[in-house]
C-alpha cells in the first residue's frame, strides 16, 4: 500500500504534466489517516501507546499502518511515556505516545513533567471526547489541556480535522527544536473521524511567535574568551545543552584548547567519555570532592547548557560567589534565572563554542588540574575505595556497577531510575559514547527505568541497554515486563536491592535519628514475577557470584533480570546535606 | 531591592488556553496580578495583555523571560509605572434622588472629572477615567451618599518610548530575523527595551 502523501505526489507529478498551472488535487481521507501521515512524514520509528474509547479512530487507521509505523502495547500510559522519553534520550529524535481521553491522557502528566524539566522531545496524542460534549462532563472527559498546561511546552486541541497536518507539523517543530520538551495534542474523536479534502504534509519551519535559537552576540563570546583567557582558575560546568545541541565534539575541542577541568550535571554526563582527561567528575549532592568543592575556589565559572539545579548549587547565597560567571545558555530565561550571571552567552552551543574556541588561547592550567587530581586522591581515599573494593561481606552498588563497567567497557547505555542506586551507577558507571545515561534527573521519577530502558532500545538497537533499579522504583512501574514479553525487546534489568527505599532511609538516618518512618519496603520474588512473563532471571547475594551473574545476564539472548542483594543500610557519600554549601561536601 | 508597580505588556498571538498559560507563571510562584487587560492591538491578529504586579525588577525581570518563552508569546515588555501612560475606569452607581438633592455631589463629580452614563428615577451610575488615585478618590467622596455599587476596570497603558509593532511584526514574520529582533536579547538591559 502507498501512504497517501505518496498517492498526492503521484496525483502531483499527473497533474503537474497535463494541467502545469494547477496545483494537486487533494485526497480525501480522515483525521486519523492525517495523523498517521504525519508521523511517517516526521520518520517516526515508534510510538508508545494505549488504546481506549476516545482514540480508537486513530486505531482503527493504525490497523493499516501496521507495516509503515511500529507500535508498542505498553501496559500503563505512564510506561509509554516513560518508554518515549528512553527513545528520545537514546536517540536524540523525538518520542511519540498514544494515550486516550481521561485517565488516558491523566497518566500522562508524570512523565510531561519529566520530559518538561529534563527537556525531552516528546509528542503526545490523545484522544478527546466528541467536540459537541467537551465540558459536559462526557465519559471520560477530562480538561488535558488546562492540566497538561504548565508541564508541557506547548499544547492545542484539535476539533477540526482540517487543522491536523499544520498542527502536528507544529508540534514537532516545537517539540525538537530550541530548547526541546513535550507537546502534547488533544484530538477530539469528531475530528479523527471527519473526512477532508488532504493535500499533503508539509513541515513547519517557522512560526513567528516562536524563535527557537536566540541570536548570537559576538560582543559576548568575546568578554567570554577574554575572561577565560585571563583566569588563572576557570572550571567549566556543563550540562544536558552539550547533548541536546549535538555539540560533544565542538565541546570536547573547547576544553581540550585551553586545557579546562570539566566536571557534568547528571544530565550532561556521557556527554564526554567518562574517562577524558578533562573531565574531572560529577557536580552536585552526590558529586564528586573535587568539583564541589573547587567550585568556590574557581576565578572563572564557565556554565554550559546547564540550569543550576539546587541539588547542583547547593545552597545558592554560597556559590561561587568569588568567581565571574560565564553561561552559555539556548534558553534565555536561563540566564540570571538562580545564578548572577557576569556574561551571557546567549545560543546554540554548537554554534556559540566553535565562536569561543577560536578566541582562546592555549593554555596548560597544570597545576590547577593537580588540585582536582589531589581531591580525588582523598575522595578515592574515602569514599571509593570502600564502595568498589568493600571489606564488608556484604555487596556493595558500587561494586556491582564496577563489575558491570568491566564487562560492557563503558559500551552499554545505562538507564537509572532514582534513589541511592541512581546516584551509585551516576557516579561510577563508565560512559564512551554520548547519550548513554538515560535517568531521571530534573523530577526524580521513580518507575522511570524500566519503562525508560525499552524505549531506549528502540531508540539505540544496536546497543546493549542496561535498566539498574532498586527494588522501590521497579515495583512502581513493573507491569512494563508485559510490554517487554510481548515484543521480545532485549533489555537487561538489574536491580539493586537493599530491602530499603534507600535514599529516604540515608536521610533518615542521617539528619532524623534513624527513625525509618515507612522506608523499610518488601518485594516480591522479583525473579518468579519475571519468570511468569517469561523473562529468564536470577537472583544472588554472593560476591563470587557477581561477575559470572552479570555475564550471564549480558550475554543471554533477550530480556533478563538480575536482582543482586547488597548491604541494607550503606549510604551514598560524598553527600552535600540540603541547605549546605557545595564546599561543606561531606565525605562521610 | 524594593518592590514597585511594574506594567507588563506581553504581545501575543490570539490562542484559546493562553490566558491560562500566562496566569500560570504569576500563580506558581504566588505572585498576585493587581490587574489584568486583554485587547487587540494596532496590528490585526495581534493581541495585547496589559498586567499590573507589584514586585521587585527582579523577579519581574524573570516573569518577563518566562512569559516571552511561551510559544504563542511574540514579546513581553516590562515598564514602571512612569514609564507608560495610564488609565483605570470607575463606575459608580449611586441613587438618583441623594443626587438630585445634594448639590455638593455634583460638585464633587465635576472635581473627579466624571460623567452621568444612565440616570433612572431610582439610580445614576457616573463613570470617571484617570488615575488609581482618582477613582479611589471618588468612591471616599460618594460613599456618604449612599454609593450603591462600585467597579473599576483592569488597567490599560501605553509604553511612552514605543512606536508600535508593524514594523517589529514584520522581522518576527521573515525566517531570518533581521536586526531588529536582537534587541529581544538585552532584556536585562532596561534603556533597550524600549526601543521598539
Amino acid at each position: 500500500m502507498e501512504t497517501i502523501n505518496e498517492v498526492i505526489e503521484i496525483k502531483a507529478e499527473q497533474t503537474a504534466s497535463q494541467f502545469p498551472l494547477q496545483g494537486a488535487e487533494g485526497v480525501e481521507v480522515s483525521g486519523s489517516v492525517a495523523v498517521l501521515e504525519a508521523l511517517i512524514a516526521e520518520g517516526v520509528t515508534a510510538i508508545f501507546g494505549y488504546p481506549g474509547g476516545a482514540i480508537m479512530p486513530i486505531y482503527d487507521a493504525l490497523y493499516d499502518y501496521e507495516t509503515k509505523l511500529n507500535h508498542i502495547l505498553v501496559r500503563h500510559e505512564q510506561g509509554g511515556i516513560h518508554a518515549a522519553q528512553g527513545f528520545a534520550r537514546a536517540s536524540g529524535r523525538t518520542g511519540v505516545v498514544f494515550a486516550t481521553s481521561g485517565p488516558g491522557a491523566t497518566n500522562l502528566v508524570t512523565g510531561l513533567a519529566d520530559a518538561m524539566i529534563d527537556s525531552t522531545p516528546i509528542v503526545c496524542i490523545t484522544g478527546q471526547v466528541f467536540a459537541h460534549l467537551l465540558g459536559t462532563d462526557a465519559f471520560q472527559e477530562t480538561d488535558v489541556i488546562n492540566i497538561t498546561t504548565p508541564v508541557t511546552k506547548w499544547n492545542y486541541q484539535v476539533t477540526d480535522a482540517t487543522e491536523i497536518p499544520a498542527v502536528l507539523a507544529k508540534a514537532f517543530y516545537i517539540a525538537g527544536s530550541g530548547r526541546p520538551g513535550p507537546v502534547l495534542i488533544d484530538i477530539t474523536k469528531n475530528a479523527q473521524l471527519q473526512l477532508f479534502d488532504y493535500k499533503g504534509y508539509t513541515k513547519c519551519e517557522h512560526i513567528r511567535s516562536y524563535r527557537p535559537k536566540p541570536i548570537i552576540r559576538k560582543e559576548y563570546v568575546q568578554e567570554a574568551a577574554a575572561l577565560i583567557n585571563s583566569a588563572k582558575k576557570p572550571f567549566v560546568i556543563f550540562g544536558q545543552g552539550v547533548i541536546l545541541g549535538k555539540a560533544e565534539k565542538e565541546f570536547a575541542a573547547f576544553l581540550e584548547k585551553a586545557n579546562l577541568p570539566a566536571a557534568w550535571t547528571i544530565m550532561g554526563m556521557s556527554a564526554i567519555p567518562t574517562d577524558h582527561p578533562l573531565g574531572v567528575g560529577m557536580l552536585g549532592m552526590h558529586g564528586n570532592y573535587g568539583p564541589n568543592v573547587l567550585t568556590n575556589e574557581c576565578d572563572v565559572l564557565i556554565a554550559v547548557g546547564m540550569r543550576f539545579d539546587d541539588r547542583v548549587t547547593g545552597r545558592l547565597d554560597k556559590y561561587a560567589k568569588q568567581a565571574k560567571v560565564i553561561h552559555l545558555d539556548i534558553d534565555p530565561s536561563e540566564i540570571d534565572k538562580n545564578v548572577k550571571t557576569t556574561v551571557p552567552v546567549w545560543g546554540d552551543c554548537k554554534e556559540t563554542l566553535p565562536l569561543l574556541t577560536e578566541l582562546l588561547q592555549a593554555n596548560d592550567h597544570s597545576a590547577w588540574l593537580q588540585k582536582f587530581a589531589d581531591y580525588a586522591k582523598e575522595e578515592e581515599a574515602t569514599c571509593i575505595r570502600p564502595e568498589l573494593n568493600p571489606t564488608t561481606e556484604a555487596l556493595t552498588m558500587g561494586e556491582v556497577i564496577k563489575t558491570l563497567n568491566e564487562l560492557t567497557e563503558g559500551n552499554a547505555i545505562i538507564v537509572t531510575d532514582v534513589g541511592q542506586h541512581q546516584m551509585v551507577a551516576c557516579r561510577y558507571a563508565k560512559y564512551n559514547n554520548s547519550k548513554s545515561n538515560v535517568t531521571s534527573g530534573g523530577l526524580g521519577t521513580m518507575g522511570f527505568a524500566l519503562p525508560a530502558a525499552i524505549g531506549a532500545k528502540y531508540g539505540a538497537p544496536e546497543t546493549t541497554v542496561v535498566a539498574v533499579i532498586g527494588d522501590g522504583g521497579v515495583q512502581m512501574t513493573i507491569q512494563e515486563l508485559g510490554t517487554i514479553m510481548q515484543t521480545g525487546i532485549d533489555v537487561k534489568i538489574l536491580i539493586l536491592n537493599n530491602q530499603f527505599l534507600g535514599m529516604v532511609r540515608q536521610w533518615q538516618e542521617l539528619f532524623m535519628e534513624k527513625r525509618y518512618s515507612f522506608t523499610n519496603i518488601q518485594s516480591p520474588d522479583f525473579v518468579k514475577v519475571a519468570a511468569a512473563y517469561n523473562i529468564e532471571g536470577k537472583k544472588i547475594s554472593e560476591r563470587s557470584e557477581l561477575k559470572n551473574a552479570l555475564k550471564q545476564m549480558l550475554d543471554h539472548h533477550g530480556s533478563y533480570l538480575l536482582e543482586v542483594m547488597v548491604g541494607k543500610e550503606n549510604n551514598v557519600f560524598p553527600m552535600v546535606p540540603q541547605g549546605c554549601s557545595v564546599s561543606e561536601i561531606r565525605l562521610k | 531591592m524594593n518592590k514597585e508597580e511594574y506594567t507588563i505588556t506581553v504581545y501575543t498571538e490570539n490562542q484559546i488556553g493562553l490566558l491560562n498559560r500566562i496566569a500560570i507563571i504569576f500563580s506558581r510562584r504566588k505572585i498576585n496580578i493587581d490587574s489584568l487587560n486583554t485587547s487587540p492591538t494596532e496590528v490585526e491578529s495581534v493581541h495585547r495583555f496589559t498586567i499590573v504586579i507589584n514586585e521587585t525588577e527582579d523577579v519581574v525581570r524573570k516573569l518577563c523571560r518566562q512569559i516571552e518563552k511561551q510559544v504563542d508569546v511574540l514579546k513581553a515588555f516590562y515598564n514602571t509605572e512612569d514609564e507608560v501612560v495610564w488609565q483605570e475606569m470607575g463606575l459608580y452607581k449611586v441613587p438618583t434622588d441623594e443626587v438630585a438633592e445634594k448639590v455638593k455631589v455634583e460638585r464633587l463629580l465635576r472635581q473627579y472629572g466624571a460623567r452621568a452614563v444612565v440616570i433612572r428615577k431610582d439610580y445614576t451610575v457616573f463613570e470617571t477615567t484617570g488615575h488609581r488615585e482618582e477613582t479611589d478618590g471618588l468612591i471616599k467622596a460618594l460613599e456618604p451618599y449612599g454609593l450603591i455599587e462600585f467597579v473599576r476596570s483592569a488597567r490599560i497603558a501605553v509604553i511612552k518610548d514605543s512606536s508600535g509593532f508593524h514594523e517589529k511584526l514584520k522581522s518576527y514574520e521573515s525566517s531570518a530575523p533581521g536586526d531588529e529582533l536582537i534587541e529581544n536579547e538585552f532584556l536585562n538591559q532596561q534603556e533597550e527595551i524600549f526601543t521598539m
